[in-house]
């Protein structure tokens, strides 16, 4: 994951994923758990080696839940949801974006190192 | 340095020297050490009461012309064997009895220096004061009130300087060093110029011209006396002061089994850093037990002792032509013997260190076996003896004893006990059978435990704690590559030699320590709370 200068554009790969909520009872579900924000220490990373990075993670993904029939993969940056960017918010707003009552859908960019590697590596194998 | 140990009623220095270092001791008096050395070569331990002279023997000088024939005057002497004492011996030990008595005069002459010049400096602003009163009485101005108060301050200030004289520069010298104290030179030539200088002022200017003004001459001798003070003040501060604040520090270890300390010690010359050394020495390192050497080195015989070398290929060295190539020649075989005889050495499959590890395991239960039971036969020799309370002396006065018998009566019990164990740890000539019944009657009178009794037997003590057979070298050489009145440097080395054993020095300077200081604002420890909160969604 490429390191955030404040005020400089971000550069990243990313996948997009779409994630179809599950009706649970009264709730809708996406089925994985978030860490990180701005307002949350970063030291505690265990995904990234940048220890001041302070985006939304996926720390944990269920099974056989939408994320996980999605593609979502536990170590993910979640860099934007639904068109609102993610790099730089909330804990809070971060849940708020992912848990609108009125969407059935999200529609993430995340992006993961092994994503970055495959790219270098296509790119080295064309040259 | 050992084998010529030579000594002589004769001359007026014992040892050769090395180089320019002179050990420029004063003979004293001499008395044959215990031969309980384990030598070959004989050597008298020259031990002296020192009474340095408080300039030291500024009639060194005079000495070296005098004695230009010691090359037939000196004598080495070797013992015919350990402990026979020769008949010569006897009759050199007589002769220099004798002796001693006309070389103290030397010795002295220094201390009459001292005191000459104390007197002079004393009676000096006294000898200002009377002399007009002397001279010319006649034309001399009465002293009024003014001049009579300062009588007064230049009796105090006298007095004064007369008890600080006393504290700082008679005391019992310590030590004979071997050159001049440079300080204390220094500062003598110093007052004597100064004094000499005033004098001659007073020569010209006062008793010349019969001044009449007394409240001057008076004022003048006060400003003496005070400029005197101020010498002694200078005099603290060269000799005391200077080398309280520790700049190096220094590691001393004794060449023979290792025992290392290590002090701090101030800016020092060589020969005065020798001597807290030593002083110290007799304080803290545990005394020198040569019997615990035996051991290696019948180890290290052992291991030359198997291999011979033998010259098989038939290598002659040449006939002796000329000097240095006929050495080449020589030194060459002998070297390439030695290398062979390491190299065959090393190869050998040596099992010298198992008997070592058995030895020493043996050894170990021995003396844990022996302590055992002297610690019994101790506990229960203690229990024969109750100190007897106030009231009973009146009643029973019978058989009563004092410490000493009290010792003599319980000592049989665990004598054989202490004998064995002492025996084990090689500490037999350490204690006299008189030392030890003394150490128990002390025991005794202060109500001291066995185990406070034992204590002085099971563990090696400082050498001063021994009787005074066992100061064996009262008599240290120093052998140095710088001189020895230069001060101590970082890096430098000397080596404290006795009789038996060395003690090599090495010193370090204590850095130069830069500190910065950082201010922290009470009210600046402030805390947060670290959140991780991981929220599913």
């Amino acid at each position: 994951m490429s390191k955030y200068i404040p005020g400089q554009p971000l550069t990243a790969v990313v996948e997009r994923i779409e994630i179809q909520k599950l009706r649970q009872g009264d709730n809708l579900i996406l089925g994985f758990s978030i860490g990180g924000g701005i307002d949350q220490d970063p030291g505690q990373n265990p995904f990234t080696n940048d220890k001041t990075d302070k985006g939304i993670y996926v720390t944990r993904i269920t099974e056989k839940g939408p994320a996980d029939v999605a593609g979502l993969r536990e170590g993910d940056k979640i860099m934007q949801v639904n068109g609102w960017d993610m790099t730089m918010v909330t804990h809070d707003k971060a849940r708020k974006t992912l848990t609108k009552k009125n969407q059935d859908v999200v529609r993430l960019l995340v992006t993961r190192r092994s994503l970055e590697e495959a790219v270098k590596q296509s790119m080295g194998k064309k040259q | 340095m050992d084998t010529e140990s030579t000594y002589s009623g004769y001359s007026y220095y014992s040892g050769r020297s090395r180089g320019s270092h002179r050990h420029g001791e004063r003979s004293r008096d001499r008395h044959k050490s215990r031969g309980k050395d384990s030598r070959s070569e004989k050597s008298v331990t020259i031990t002296a009461p020192p009474a340095e002279p408080l300039l030291a023997d500024p009639a060194v000088r005079g000495e070296q012309v005098q004695d230009d024939n010691w090359g037939e005057t000196t004598t080495a002497v070797t013992g015919t064997s350990e402990h026979s004492l020769s008949q010569e011996d006897v009759v050199r030990i007589t002769k220099d009895l004798e002796e001693s008595v006309g070389l103290d005069c030397r010795r002295y002459l220094g201390l009459a220096l001292a005191v000459v010049l104390g007197l002079l400096v004393f009676l000096t602003p006294l000898a200002f004061l009377a002399l007009p009163h002397l001279l010319w009485p006649e034309k001399l101005q009465s002293c009024g009130t003014a001049c009579e108060g300062l009588f007064i301050s230049v009796a105090f200030k006298l007095l004064i300087l007369l008890l600080a004289v006393w504290a700082l520069f008679f005391r019992p010298p310590r030590a004979g060093l071997p050159r001049v104290f440079v300080f204390r030179a220094l500062l003598a030539v110093l007052v004597l110029l100064f004094v000499a200088s005033y004098w001659l002022f007073y020569g010209v200017r006062i008793l010349d011209s019969q001044d009449e003004n007394y409240q001057g001459i008076v004022q003048y001798a006060v400003s003496l006396v005070d400029a005197l003070l101020f010498i002694h003040y200078l005099a603290i501060v060269l000799l005391e002061l200077r080398q309280l604040q520790p700049c190096f520090s220094v590691c001393v270890a004794r060449s023979t089994d290792g025992e290392a300390r290590h002090y701090n010690l101030g800016q020092l010359s060589i020969q005065r850093a020798a001597l807290a050394i030593l002083e110290r020495y007799y304080c803290d390192f545990p005394v020198h037990n040569p019997a615990l050497l035996s051991a290696s080195k019948s180890r290290a015989a052992k291991h030359l002792a198997g291999l011979k070398v033998y010259n098989v290929d038939g290598e002659f060295p040449e006939a002796p032509a000329e000097g240095p190539g006929n050495n080449a020649a020589a030194a060459g075989m002998v070297q390439s013997q030695s290398r062979a005889m390491i190299a065959a050495a090393a190869r050998r499959r040596d099992t010298s260190h198992n008997e070592l590890y058995y030895e020493e395991a043996e050894h170990e239960r021995r003396v844990r076996k022996r302590k055992s039971r002297l610690v019994v036969a101790v506990e229960e020799a203690f229990t024969h003896i109750k100190r007897m309370q106030e009231e009973e002396q009146k009643k029973a006065p019978g058989d009563v004893m004092d410490p000493r018998e009290a010792a003599q009566a319980i000592f049989p019990s665990m004598a054989r006990a202490l004998q064995k164990y002492l025996r084990t740890t090689k500490q037999q000539h350490c204690h006299s059978m008189e030392s030890i019944q003394q150490h128990l009657a002390f025991c005794i009178t202060n109500n001291m435990t066995p185990k406070a009794f034992l204590e002085c037997y099971l563990t090696p003590g400082p050498t001063l704690q021994y009787g005074r057979d066992h100061w064996l070298a009262r008599k240290w050489t120093l052998i140095s590559e710088a001189s020895v009145t230069s001060g101590l440097k970082d890096g430098s080395t000397f080596v404290l030699r006795c009789l038996d054993f060395g003690l090599v020095v090495t010193t370090k300077r204590i850095p130069y320590i830069q500190m910065s200081e950082e201010y922290i604002d009470p009210k600046s420890h402030k805390f947060v709370l670290r959140l991780q909160s991981e929220t599913s969604v």
